[in-house]
């Protein structure tokens, strides 16, 4: 909404000391933002000059030489409008005026002296939007009547003020000069000055020969006058400089009457040429396929949703949003019939969406008061009378099913201080509600307030109490904290905690987008589930929700690799999405990317391979405190994305919670390796409190052996057979070496360091060499392994 | 006989000079004080000399011996130096040459900040809670006192997955959650952060970011009120933002907070000064909150005549651009490793 100051200032007075600044500053402390606030014409060093002379330029075919009388001199200025000739009054800006294409300088344009510009009032900074054909075409010829040397912008009476707020969507009263004025008064503390309705009428009542019919509950107020011969015309300039200021373009008195009430009192109205309509008027709701031409010209299928006003016969409008062509006014229309009326918020809101925001249509989806749709209907036929010399034709016909009673609300002070945390005492309270212009009665305690039905918004007790805040100033409100007793806050630190560990272990973390697109949202897995895809995507780039961020990961890879990056280890802990049976669901993963180098050092240098990432994830798992509780297994199918030969399952209590392996080298050339674990799915397996187990002062032995065995026998496989025959005195085994080569056949050397240990006592070769021996006895059975001497 | 002690202890004194190495020395020790050595003969054949002499010879040749025993460790401790010195020597290495090193992990800057907010708010005795990010139009708007048609909901495009669910616009949907969940209807210290979901992408807003969200509610004879609220948020904010920081409290419109404000911050860049960042206002928009409205108590099952309470609520990727300086928000999600590394080590405040 475009506040222009000098129409608020018909309706309340405010102080000249106070500049345009300071009255949105002040708008704004009270719950109204503002984008700019600021002149309409913020053009500086403009006169108003006389053209005395004008000569072709001797050297250009479209430009002038003119000398100008601006009252203390005169001036030669070269002019390229093909308007200028001698005798006319024009705008002049001279050496050193600020217009918003940059600074008027002297100088000399193609040989000739100018010392100035004669200006169009699109170089001044009005909307070529709101000009006439000749305004956009050339420099701006003022009436003879302009006085030479003065001020142009004033003479125009464009020296306005406008401020463009951003208003609260409960404000809807604001979406009018005479609320704002209201607001202002409340601030300055000044008494609103009411617009004059006064006008005459005449002839036949209205309601003999016209009727209007409302055949839905989504309108619940229609009223209908008439104004007969009227003469359409350019409007007075109050007008035209009004809705200019407030960002409407001026077309004639009769149109412009329209839009200049509904800018005042906030009432959209709509304007029919009364001799295309017959004598009947209805609202009602469209059906479905109907077709409606509107006046932009746009041929119009429309919804059962949609309110359409008929002449009984056919839609003639889209109600509230967009009038139709057939009944529009014109050049040629004599008589007008006027439509104030309220219509359904959101059914308003879904065609508008539809069709056009307007500036109308807004203003019905933020709410009427009935008073103001009365109010502006009387206002309307006034201004038709004064400025269109419209007759008033007696009586108008009015549907009516609005309850727009005034609100009583009981309120204390003990309520409005308890909300607010404030000390204000009743005297303080009556002297906000006065300053609004809401009455009240005071009974005790009790402060019964009546709201005014302008104000729609305000409907419950905080309401008001939101009213006082307002206007006594949050600024005034001194900040403290709850008195409520101490208590200790919490916060789950799993995430944190894994997330320090794996920064530990060298990773960046990430944060990627949850949107993603949908060939990738399947990758990486053979999870059954369904996508969720987007209703509406901004891009299909990013049209459905990932379910594993292993795709998220690998772009940011990608990204890396396109910047030179070869080291990339990163990780995130995010979620994915799934939708199974109808059921929606989410969960926590923790995903890592890791290639490249991992240890560097002189001599030292290891790039990331599978083992590396695998000793990431068992970290990860040991500090959660699943030691000795996971395993790494073959997948039971294969996943396309990952490299056959090395991927595996993240097997924990028997249960898969994630995936591990190298990207397939036909994704990826470079060896990439990526896990991902779902947390939800890990952490739901208890862990058990951290306890300390006594250390034996025995000393353990160490023992080495190396076994031949099948290369397809897994180590996890050799492992459980030792770990089985090695008994309770086996403390600890670990493989050392994995050995292979082409002489050795199908056969593989696994060299075991083996730690034998007890609480009770220091062990002899004795008692270790008998175990030993069952443990390569086990493996010989098991596997047909071999001893390696 | 004095004099051959006196010539067997200086020779072996001049032997012991000139030997260069531990082996050597060892050797020459068996030679001259071992079993077979002159000074064990002379003390074996005191037998031989008469029987006044043989004290004094023998105190002399032990003398000798002693003597030379010490020389011996003496000359045995220079070797062991100047071998350990020779070995060190060659052990030297260029100390200024590179380490050693696992590469370097770092904390994205945005996780940095809501560790930090949730940290604060723990520490004022709010529990940190979770909700999901795939939400329900019940939770994310009709509970907030925001139905469908409501024009305050163009205010949050949507992303919708299907009529009913959506991602969630706004951490607000764990408001609902939490007071529904509370069976017993005990008051609330909550704090929500995490992703959000918009319908926009442009240079200032990403249509994913971060929010994060509070929440008090107490029995209405505590008092709780806006003052709270103001009081709550100062800290918070001088707390993450610096001390200086002054807040503006401007009355607004929120569907679920009545009274509802934003929340003005002294501009980060200029200081309130005014400069292009707060379009030469001096303060920066960063909240929205107030008290929380009756409806929405009453929606999720807390009696507006018993209860009363504040919420409120900010994005976080902009305090992160603050605080760390980071000049373009999508810094913040493309992951360039070269910015992700930045943030890898301990920031005090």
């Amino acid at each position: 909404m475009i506040l222009s100051r000098n129409f608020l200032k018909d309706y309340v007075d405010i102080d000249e000391s106070i500049d345009i600044k300071t009255l949105a500053e002040d708008m704004t402390r009270v719950g109204n933002e503002y984008d700019s606030a600021e002149k309409l014409v913020p053009a500086t060093k403009l006169v108003i000059g006389k053209v005395l002379e004008c000569e072709n330029h001797p050297d250009s075919d479209h430009l002038h030489c003119c000398k100008v009388d601006v009252g203390n001199e005169v001036l030669n200025i070269v002019c390229g409008a093909p308007n200028v000739k001698a005798g006319i009054k024009v705008i002049v800006s001279l050496a050193g005026a600020e217009l918003p294409d940059g600074v008027i300088k002297k100088g000399i344009i193609r040989g000739q002296e100018s010392n100035g510009m004669i200006c169009a009032l699109y170089e001044i900074g009005i909307d070529k939007k709101f000009l006439s054909e000749e305004d956009k075409n050339g420099i701006h010829i003022l009436d003879d009547n302009a006085p030479v040397g003065k001020d142009p912008i004033e003479y125009l009476k464009l020296n306005d003020e406008v401020i463009d707020f951003e208003l609260t969507a409960n404000r809807g009263d604001l979406l009018s000069i005479l609320g704002m004025a209201y607001e202002v008064g409340a601030i300055y503390d000044k008494k609103v000055k009411l617009p004059n309705l006064t006008h005459n009428e005449s002839g036949e009542d209205l309601n003999k020969t016209f009727s209007v019919k409302v055949n839905t509950e989504n309108c619940t107020l229609f009223i209908a006058r008439k104004v007969l011969n009227v003469k359409i015309k350019e409007s007075p300039d109050f007008i035209k400089n009004r809705l200019i200021a407030s960002g409407i373009r001026p077309i004639n008195n009769v149109v412009d009457i329209s839009n200049y009430v509904m800018l005042e009192l906030g009432q959209p109205l709509h304007f029919y040429d009364a001799d295309r309509l017959g004598n009947v008027i209805e609202t009602r709701m469209a059906e479905n396929g109907e077709i409606l031409t509107t006046l932009d010209g746009n041929k119009r299928k429309l919804e059962e949703t949609d309110i359409v006003i008929s002449d009984g016969k056919r839609a003639i409008g889209l109600a509230g949003v967009m009038g139709g062509l057939d009944t529009e006014i014109e050049e040629t229309t004599k008589n007008v019939l006027i439509e104030s009326a309220i219509f359904d918020r959101i059914k308003i809101r879904k065609t508008s969406n539809k069709i056009l925001r307007s500036e109308a249509s807004n203003r019905f989806e933020k709410g009427l008061d009935s008073n103001r749709t009365y109010m502006a209907m009387e206002r309307a036929v006034k201004l038709l009378e004064e400025y269109a010399d419209g007759e008033v034709q007696t009586g108008k016909v009015v549907y009516d099913v609005t309850e727009n009673k005034e609100k009583k609300i009981n309120i204390t002070t003990q309520d409005i201080n308890s909300l607010l945390g404030t000390n204000i005492n009743k005297e303080e309270t009556l002297e906000v509600f006065r300053k609004l212009g809401f009455e009240t009665n005071v009974n005790g305690e009790i402060i019964t307030v009546t709201v005014p039905t302008r104000r729609i918004d305000i409907s419950i007790k905080e309401d008001l109490i939101e009213e006082v805040g307002r206007i006594y100033g949050v600024d005034n409100i001194e900040g403290k904290l709850p008195e409520t007793p101490i208590k200790m806050g919490y916060v789950d630190k799993t995430d944190r905690e894994i997330r320090n560990k794996m920064i530990s272990l060298g990773l960046n973390e990430t944060l990627s987008y949850v949107l993603i697109n949908d060939k990738d949202v399947h990758k990486y897995t053979k999870d059954e589930f369904e996508e969720l895809k987007l209703l509406d995507p901004m891009t299909e780039e990013r049209n459905v929700l990932r379910y594993s961020l292993i795709p998220s990961l690998y772009k940011i890879y990608e990204y890396n690799k396109a910047h030179y990056i070869k080291d990339v280890c990163i990780f995130e802990i995010g979620k994915g999405f799934w939708k199974k049976e109808e059921k929606y669901g989410e969960n926590k993963k923790l995903c890592a990317l890791m290639t490249g180098e991992y240890y560097l050092g002189i001599d030292v240098k290891k790039s990331v391979d599978f083992y590396i990432i695998k000793g990431v994830v068992e970290e990860v798992l040991d500090y959660l405190g699943y030691q000795n509780r996971y395993s790494f297994v073959m997948p039971k199918q294969n996943i396309e994305e990952f490299h056959p030969g090395q991927v595996a399952e993240i097997s924990v209590n028997g249960d898969i919670v994630g995936i591990i392996g190298r990207i397939h080298p036909e994704i990826s050339k470079e060896a990439v390796y990526v896990f991902e674990i779902n947390l939800d799915k890990l952490l739901d397996k208890k862990v058990s409190k951290m306890k300390f187990k006594d250390i034996s002062i025995y000393p353990t032995v160490n023992k080495d052996i190396a076994i031949m065995i099948d290369k397809e026998i897994t180590v996890d496989e050799i492992s459980k057979v030792i770990k089985k025959a090695g008994g309770n005195l086996l403390t600890n085994y670990k493989v050392f070496d994995i050995y292979t080569n082409s002489t050795l056949g199908n056969k593989k050397s696994v060299a075991y360091s083996l730690t034998f240990g007890s609480n009770s006592k220091t062990l002899t070769d004795d008692e270790i060499n008998p175990i030993i021996e069952k443990i390569v006895n086990s493996l010989e059975k098991t596997f047909k392994a071999e001893l390696r001497k | 006989m004095k004099e051959k002690i006196e010539n067997i202890r200086n020779s072996a004194k001049n032997k012991i000079d000139e030997i260069k190495n531990l082996q050597e020395l060892q050797e020459l020790k068996v030679k001259l004080l071992g079993k077979k050595s002159e000074l064990s003969d002379l003390l074996k054949g005191l037998g031989a000399l008469a029987k006044e002499e043989r004290p004094k010879v023998g105190s002399l040749v032990n003398d000798a011996r002693k003597e030379l025993e010490e020389k011996f460790s003496e000359a045995e401790k220079k070797l062991k130096d100047k071998a350990m010195a020779q070995k060190l020597e060659k052990e030297k290495i260029d100390i200024t040459a590179p380490s050693t090193k696992i590469i370097r992990g770092s904390k994205h800057p945005l996780n940095r900040i809501i560790e930090e907010i949730q940290d604060i708010f723990v520490s004022m005795g709010y529990d940190v809670v979770d909700g999901p990010e795939l939400e329900t139009d019940e939770f994310c708007f009709e509970r907030l006192n925001l139905p469908k048609g409501h024009p305050a909901r163009d205010m949050q495009d949507s992303l919708y997955i299907t009529d009913e669910y959506l991602l969630r616009t706004q951490t607000s949907a764990v408001q609902a959650r939490t007071m529904l969940a509370n069976k017993e209807k005990t008051p609330i210290r909550m704090i929500c952060t995490g992703k959000t979901y918009r319908r926009e992408d442009d240079a200032t807003h990403s249509h994913q970011f971060n929010q994060v969200e509070g929440l008090v509610i107490d029995y209405k004879d505590k008092n709780t009120s806006l003052a709270d609220l103001k009081g709550t948020l100062e800290i918070f904010m001088r707390k993450i933002l610096g001390e200086n920081t002054q807040l503006r409290f401007r009355p607004s419109y929120f569907p679920f907070t009545e009274p509802s404000y934003e929340v003005d911050v002294t501009c980060f860049k200029c200081g309130g000064k005014g400069c292009p960042l707060c379009k030469k206002t001096g303060w920066i928009e960063l909240l929205g909150s107030g008290m929380v409205h009756p409806r929405v108590l009453e929606m999720n099952g807390y009696d507006p005549d018993k209860y009363s309470g504040f919420a409120f609520g900010t994005g976080i990727d902009r305090l992160a651009m603050f605080k760390y300086g980071i000049t373009d928000m999508r810094y913040l999600y493309t992951n360039d490793v070269r910015f992700l590394k930045q943030f890898d080590r301990q920031d005090k405040d």
